[in-house]
C-alpha cells in the first residue's frame, strides 16, 4: 500500500486497509509488551534466582536487582562459596504475555482463596449486574429528560444549568455520602454509576434532539400532526439512530466508574477480585481480569453496533461508520 | 394553437390572449375563490430592527387555479408561502381559506419544500400514510389510500423502499402524493424541483400538470425559474424585493393543454420577455450592477483558446 493512499484527508480506507489495520492496533502493543518480556537484552532490570548457592537468604524464583544479584556474585566467588544462580528477569508486576494468557484459563477454574470468596465468574456477574442497573436507572430517566429538554427550550433552560453545575463534580465524591443513605452493600455502587452517567445523559442526549432538521417537523406540521403528536410521530423516530449511539457511548462511561464505584463499602464485584488477586501478588489474574472488563466492553459495545445496523435499516450515518 | 414565434418579428403583447385561453380565464373566474390574501404584512425583527419583508400583499385564488409566484432573491417568495402554510406568523391582514382566517398548520394546505423532507425512518407507503393516520384514519384504510396514490404516480412499485433508495425526483413525487394524501384544498409547493438536474425537472414539470389535471387542486407554486412559470400556471404573481409587493398578476396567455414545443410560441414568448422586464429591470442592487474587472493576460501570446 504506498503512503498516497493511507494518509489522504477524510478519505476512507479501502477494506483491506481497514483490516489489516485495525489488526495492528492490537498487535503493535501486545508486540511492545512481548519484546519487554521475551527479549532478555531488553529491560529486565532485575534477576530471577534459579539456584541460591551458598547466599542463605536466597530462594528459587525470588528477585534481586541486578547491582544485588552481583554484589552477592562477587562476594561469592571472593569467598569461594557456591555462586547463586539467576536468569534476567521484569519485575512480578510485569509478567509476560504468555502468563496473562494462562491467567484467563486458570483464574476461571482457580478456587476462592477464602471460604466466603468468589469464583472469577461470580465476581464478573456482579460487576455486570452493578452496570446494569446503574445504566439502566440513569437512562429511564435521563433518556426521556433529555429528549424532554431537547425538544422544550423552558425545559432545557430549568434543567440545563443545574446540571451543567453537577456534572463537574465528581462521582466517588458521593461514595462516602451514598455509603450513609444506602448502606454498604450494592446500593451506593449504583448510585455512583447513576451520577456518573446520568448528568452527561441528559446533556449528550438533549444535544442530539436539537440537531434534529427541523423542515421534518415542518413537514410533519403541515401534514396536520398536532404539537403534541410531533414528539412520539417524529422527533424520537427522527432521532433514534443517534439516540442508540449516544447510549452505547454511555455504556462505556458507566463502565469508566466500575472500579471506584465497587470499593466503595464493602469491596465487590470484579474489583475485589483484582484487589485479592493483587495482595497475592498473583499479577497475571490482575491483568487477565482488567482485559476482561475491556473485552466485555468491546464485545458489548460491537454486539450493539452489530444490532443498530439491523435496527436501523435506513440510517446512513450508521453503514457509513459501523 | 399558436405558432412558432419567428425570430425578428416584433412579439405580441403578453396581455393579448386568444378566445381559447379567455374563455379558459372566464370559467376559473367564476370557480369559487378557494384563497384569499388581503392586506398582509410580514416584518422581520432582528436587533431592534425591523426588515419589512411582505408589504401589502392582495391576491386571490380560485378553485383548480395554478398560481406561479416569482421574483428576485429576498423578494419574500418562500415567506409568502410559508405564511399560507401556516409554519410562520404574518404581521397584519388576512389569509383566508374558504372563508377562514389561517392560524396555523393543517391538513387542509398540503406543502412541498424544496429539501426532501421525506421520514427517512419511514418507508414510501408510509411516509403517504403518515398525514391520514394523524388525522385520525385507521390503519388499514391508510394504507389502502396509500397504495392508490402511490398508483397514481407510478411508485407503487417502491411502496416498501425507504427514502434513502430513491432519486431526486422519485423523493419528490412522494413527498407531492404525501401531501395530496391528506385531500386538501390546496397545495404550496416552495421551489419543490429547485434540487433536481434540468432533464428531471422538466419530466416532474409535465408530470405535476398531469397530476394536477386529474385532481381537484389549487395550485400556489413557487419558483425562480420563469420558464418553469410560465409553463405551469395560469397566473403569475411577479414580487419585487426589499420590500416584497406585488409588482403584478399576469394572466399566462398560453393555451392549454401545455407541451415543451410551447417554449418558443408567441405567447410564451411575450410573457416572458414582460417577466424578465419586471424582474430585471427592478433589481437595483449596486453589486449586481458593479462592472467585473478586466484581468491581465496569464498566458503565452501564442496560446489561444478562442
Amino acid at each position: 500500500m504506498a503512503r498516497s493512499t493511507l494518509f489522504r484527508v477524510l478519505r476512507p480506507l479501502s477494506p483491506r486497509a481497514r483490516l489489516v489495520i485495525g489488526v495492528l492496533s492490537f498487535v503493535l502493543p501486545v508486540g511492545l509488551w512481548s519484546l519487554v518480556s521475551y527479549v532478555p537484552a531488553v529491560w529486565h532490570p532485575q534477576v530471577m534466582i534459579t539456584d541460591p548457592g551458598s547466599v542463605s537468604y536466597l530462594d528459587v524464583g525470588a528477585h534481586l536487582t541486578r547491582a544485588a544479584y552481583q554484589s552477592e556474585l562477587a562476594d561469592a566467588k571472593q569467598e569461594g562459596r557456591a555462586p547463586p544462580r539467576g536468569v534476567p528477569a521484569n519485575p512480578i508486576y510485569l509478567p509476560s504475555p504468555g502468563e496473562v494468557l494462562k491467567a484467563f484459563y486458570t483464574s476461571f477454574t482457580t478456587p476462592p482463596e477464602t471460604r466466603d470468596g468468589q469464583w472469577l465468574h461470580q465476581s464478573l456477574w456482579h460487576s455486570i449486574q452493578i452496570i446494569f442497573w446503574g445504566y439502566v436507572i440513569s437512562s429511564l430517566i435521563g433518556v426521556p429528560l433529555g429528549i424532554l429538554c431537547g425538544a422544550y427550550a423552558a425545559l432545557a433552560r430549568v434543567n440545563e444549568p443545574f446540571i451543567e453545575f453537577f456534572r463537574y463534580l465528581p462521582a466517588p465524591a458521593f461514595g462516602a455520602l451514598m455509603v450513609a443513605i444506602l448502606g454498604i452493600y450494592d446500593g451506593p455502587k449504583i448510585a455512583i454509576i447513576v451520577i456518573g452517567t446520568f448528568f452527561q445523559q441528559v446533556l449528550i442526549i438533549a444535544n442530539t434532539t436539537r440537531k434534529l432538521d427541523p423542515a421534518l417537523l415542518e413537514a410533519a406540521l403541515t401534514l396536520g400532526t398536532r404539537s403534541r403528536q410531533l414528539l412520539t410521530r417524529v422527533v424520537v423516530p427522527a432521532i433514534l439512530p443517534d439516540l442508540y449511539r449516544d447510549q452505547r457511548i454511555l455504556l462505556g462511561w458507566a463502565w469508566t466508574y466500575l472500579i471506584v464505584a465497587e470499593l466503595i463499602g464493602t469491596t465487590s464485584g470484579i474489583t475485589w477480585f483484582i484487589t485479592q488477586q493483587a495482595r497475592y501478588q498473583h499479577f497475571p489474574n490482575v491483568y487477565a481480569a482488567i482485559a476482561m472488563i475491556g473485552i466485555i466492553g468491546l464485545g458489548t459495545d460491537m454486539l450493539l453496533a452489530l444490532l443498530g445496523r439491523h435496527l436501523f435499516p435506513w440510517d446512513r450515518s450508521l453503514a457509513k461508520f459501523a | 394553437m399558436n405558432d412558432i414565434h419567428i425570430p425578428g418579428q416584433l412579439l405580441p403583447s403578453h396581455l393579448e390572449q386568444s378566445p381559447a385561453v379567455r374563455a379558459r380565464f372566464d370559467s376559473l373566474k367564476a370557480r369559487e375563490v378557494i384563497l384569499t390574501v388581503s392586506k398582509l404584512h410580514k416584518n422581520f425583527d432582528t436587533d431592534g430592527n425591523t426588515t419589512v419583508a411582505l408589504k401589502d400583499i392582495n391576491f386571490s385564488t380560485h378553485r383548480r387555479e395554478f398560481l406561479c409566484v416569482v421574483g428576485p432573491s429576498g423578494c419574500g417568495k418562500s415567506t409568502l408561502v410559508r405564511i399560507l402554510a401556516g409554519l410562520e406568523e404574518h404581521s397584519a391582514g388576512d389569509v383566508l381559506l374558504l372563508g377562514q382566517p389561517v392560524t396555523g398548520p393543517g391538513s387542509d394546505r398540503g406543502m412541498v419544500f424544496q429539501g426532501y423532507t421525506l421520514f427517512p425512518w419511514l418507508t414510501v407507503k408510509k411516509n403517504v400514510m403518515f398525514g391520514l393516520e394523524v388525522n385520525g384514519h385507521g390503519k388499514l384504510e391508510s394504507d389502502r389510500e396509500a397504495m392508490q396514490w402511490l398508483q397514481l404516480v407510478g411508485l407503487e412499485k417502491f411502496a416498501d423502499a425507504y427514502p434513502h433508495q430513491l432519486s431526486g425526483g422519485m423523493k419528490q413525487r412522494v413527498a407531492i402524493v404525501r401531501a395530496l394524501a391528506n385531500q386538501p384544498r390546496i397545495l404550496l409547493m416552495d421551489e419543490p424541483f429547485g434540487a433536481l438536474d434540468a432533464q428531471t425537472r422538466c419530466r416532474m414539470q409535465a408530470h405535476l400538470l398531469e397530476i394536477w389535471r386529474k385532481i381537484d387542486i389549487t395550485i400556489v407554486f413557487i419558483t425562480h425559474d420563469l420558464d418553469e412559470a410560465i409553463f405551469l400556471a395560469d397566473r403569475i404573481l411577479v414580487l419585487s424585493a426589499h420590500p416584497g409587493q406585488i409588482q403584478e398578476l399576469i394572466e399566462v396567455p398560453v393555451p392549454r393543454p401545455r407541451s415543451v414545443a410551447q417554449i418558443v410560441s408567441a405567447p410564451f414568448l411575450a410573457t416572458k420577455a414582460r417577466l424578465e422586464e419586471l424582474i430585471y429591470s427592478a433589481r437595483h442592487d449596486p453589486a449586481d450592477e458593479e462592472e467585473y474587472p478586466i484581468m491581465g493576460r496569464m498566458t503565452n501570446v501564442a496560446d489561444n483558446v478562442e
